[in-house]
């Protein structure tokens, strides 16, 4: 379970502190699919760091299966991240020299497995996601729906339970942004859970519940 | 996928950038390690040419000062030839080139002339034979280049005269000074009656404008015969190596020698000293430059690359990578940069040193595969130093700041 308990987010800046969260508490069950939606600027995508353990609350705590994110210390979210948590961004964040293959291996490497194994894994997801005849293509050698894809197979490398997505299908054409809503659907349905972040309409009602950030605060949408 | 593999690949694909930052390193190390080669040598040829001048270490009798033997080279004053055997089996680092001496005046032709008794190579050989140790297992030949041209093709009167010692010389042998020849009206091949003892004269010296060019030099134990003085010397002359006497040799043959004294004759020591000194603060100066230069060269690119490369660095800490995965990276990539680096800068120095030693040193330049291991010492060394803080500055990047833009 994925749990947000009192999370509060400010910034400093030069005009003055940002409010982005303000005393924030809500709890995602393990195997739900949610989507956070608001609007342009209301924190999401701060939100969606702060529970994936990559940004730590000015209050408050993030609990994953009821460990304390951020009283982990640098080196437990680290291994948190690498062995539970998936992510994909809305640029992809592919590493544009290494291949398709080498991309979805990278989380592999990090957690330490095996070439082999790594090899089988990355080809068995990369052809899952239709793309097994483009495993030794870099970045800017595939289409834009298709380097989601590659970040979709990498988002899955490590088997987490937790999906992280923020804005899976902001860059991509409607025909595509539906082939990706649908995979997330298919890992969701395998019992992970999902969080998307979304400004589009559409992914928002494939979750089966949506939280909407307004003026810092959570509520249902 | 391994660490190296990603590392391999952005080199590969950030090629101009590698290649400014791998110049920099390649040249740097070139520059040190054809500084060194060329020193190197430049050291041995002036040890060389400072060999030329004679025995810079004496081992004479306490009563005599180095006025006396260089002005009469003839005093009553003895020391036992043992001392040279103790020399020989000592383990005394940069003792070269001994040379006992008897000196005795003698008339020939209505003339005094000096009859200087020497030891060729061959018998120290021997003594250290009997004694079951090798003079040669002593590092020897401060004042030669080894394998270098012209270093060991020197004629025995060459060498008699000009480093106190000859390779080989017989009991009834002789060598003779200019002077001696020419007012004796001797030569190669002559005999000549000295103190009631015929001496084959195997070779006149070139003329040096010295006290040698009156001398007559025969087999030590011969001249000892000839005089009924036993197995006594007055001197022993020594090139005693400018590094060691500088750590202490002279106080150690004094130890070794209670009953001599020992001196160098400063000027020269001095000379060779101030040389060696002025060469490796040099070379120490241009080793130090470029590794300041080099260490600042890398440590730009590294921020530079760092920089441009914290959204990538973000990316792989929101996969799993933690600190050492991240510093890693870096670092390797500096690890392969230094390599590389010192490998084509000791192919490409070395090189440099070879070909252009003779042109700007005139001296003969050999390659010194004991400076692959130093270039690649350094390249590295300063590889990783000047990476050392732009990767810890990538582990310390907010992986947030770097995604926030997504």
């Amino acid at each position: 379970m994925l749990r947000a308990e009192g999370v509060t987010k400010e910034f400093q800046h030069k005009r003055g502190i940002v409010h982005v969260l303000k005393d924030a508490s809500f709890s995602i069950e393990s195997g739900e699919y949610v989507s956070v939606v608001g609007a342009s600027g209301s924190g999401k995508s701060t939100l969606l760091l702060m529970l994936g353990g990559m940004l730590s609350p000015t209050a408050g705590r993030v609990l994953l299966d009821g460990e304390s994110l951020y009283e982990l210390g640098s080196g437990g979210r680290t291994g948190v991240r690498r062995e539970k948590i998936g992510f994909v961004f809305q640029t992809f964040n592919l590493i544009p020299y290494l291949t398709a293959l080498e991309n979805v291996q990278v989380p592999l490497m990090l957690s330490g497995t095996r070439m082999q194994r790594q090899n089988e894994i990355a080809s068995d997801l990369l052809n899952r996601v239709g793309l097994s005849d483009r495993l030794e293509h870099k970045p800017s050698e595939l289409s834009v729906g298709q380097q989601q894809r590659v970040a979709l197979a990498r988002m899955l490398a490590n088997d987490p339970a937790v999906i992280l997505a923020d804005e899976p299908t902001g860059n991509l054409d409607p025909e595509t942004g539906r082939q990706i809503l649908q995979f997330l659907g298919e890992v969701n349905a395998q019992g992970r859970t999902v969080v998307v972040v979304t400004h589009d309409a559409e992914a928002a009602t494939d979750a089966q519940r949506k939280l909407r950030l307004e003026n810092g605060s959570v509520v249902p949408g | 996928m391994r660490l190296g593999t990603l590392v391999r690949r952005e080199l590969l694909e950030r090629r101009t950038q590698v290649a400014t930052s791998f110049l920099a390193i390649l040249l740097g190390i070139a520059v040190i390690v054809s500084v060194k080669n060329i020193t190197f040598y430049s050291e041995k040829a002036v040890a060389r040419e400072m060999d030329a001048l004679g025995a810079n270490v004496l081992v004479l009798p306490k009563s005599v000062t180095v006025q006396d033997y260089y002005s009469a080279d003839m005093q009553e004053a003895e020391i036992p030839e043992e001392y040279v055997t103790r020399l020989v089996m000592s383990d005394l680092e940069g003792l070269d080139n001994l040379s006992p001496k008897l000196s005795v005046p003698v008339s020939l032709g209505g003339r005094t002339f000096t009859l200087t008794g020497i030891l060729p190579k061959q018998e120290f050989q021997a003594k250290a034979m009997w004694a079951g140790a090798g003079i040669f297992s002593r590092p020897q030949g401060c004042g030669t280049v080894p394998g270098a041209p012209g270093a060991d093709d020197t004629p025995p009167q060459e060498s008699l005269v000009r480093r106190r010692v000859i390779d080989d010389l017989g009991p009834a042998e002789s060598l003779v000074g200019a002077d001696v020849a020419a007012l004796l009206g001797v030569e190669a091949g002559s005999e000549l009656v000295v103190l009631d003892r015929t001496l084959s004269v195997i070779a006149v010296l070139p003329r040096t404008g010295t006290v040698d060019d009156s001398r007559i030099f025969a087999h030590l134990h011969t001249v000892q015969d000839m005089t009924g003085r036993g197995a006594v010397i007055n001197a022993i002359e020594i090139v005693g190596c400018c590094l060691e006497i500088s750590q202490g040799l002279v106080e150690k043959v004094n130890r070794l020698l209670p009953e001599a004294q020992v001196l160098t004759v400063a000027q020269i020591v001095d000379t060779q000293i101030r040389m060696n000194e002025i060469m490796s603060r040099f070379s120490a100066l241009i080793v130090a430059v470029i590794a300041i230069v080099g260490g600042v060269s890398i440590a730009n690119y590294m921020f530079a690359n760092v920089y441009e490369r914290r959204r990538e660095i973000g990316t792989l800490m929101a996969l799993g990578a933690g600190r050492s995965a991240v510093m890693g990276v870096f670092l390797l990539k500096a690890l392969l940069l230094g390599l590389v680096g010192g490998v084509g800068g000791y192919v490409l120095g070395t090189g440099l040193a070879v070909l252009l030693g003779p042109k700007l040193a005139r001296i003969p330049v050999l390659p010194m595969p004991s400076l692959a291991l130093w270039a690649l010492g350094i390249s590295v060394g300063i590889s990783l130093v000047g990476s050392y803080f732009p990767a810890m500055r990538a582990t310390r990047l907010d992986p947030s700041d770097a995604l926030r833009e997504v």
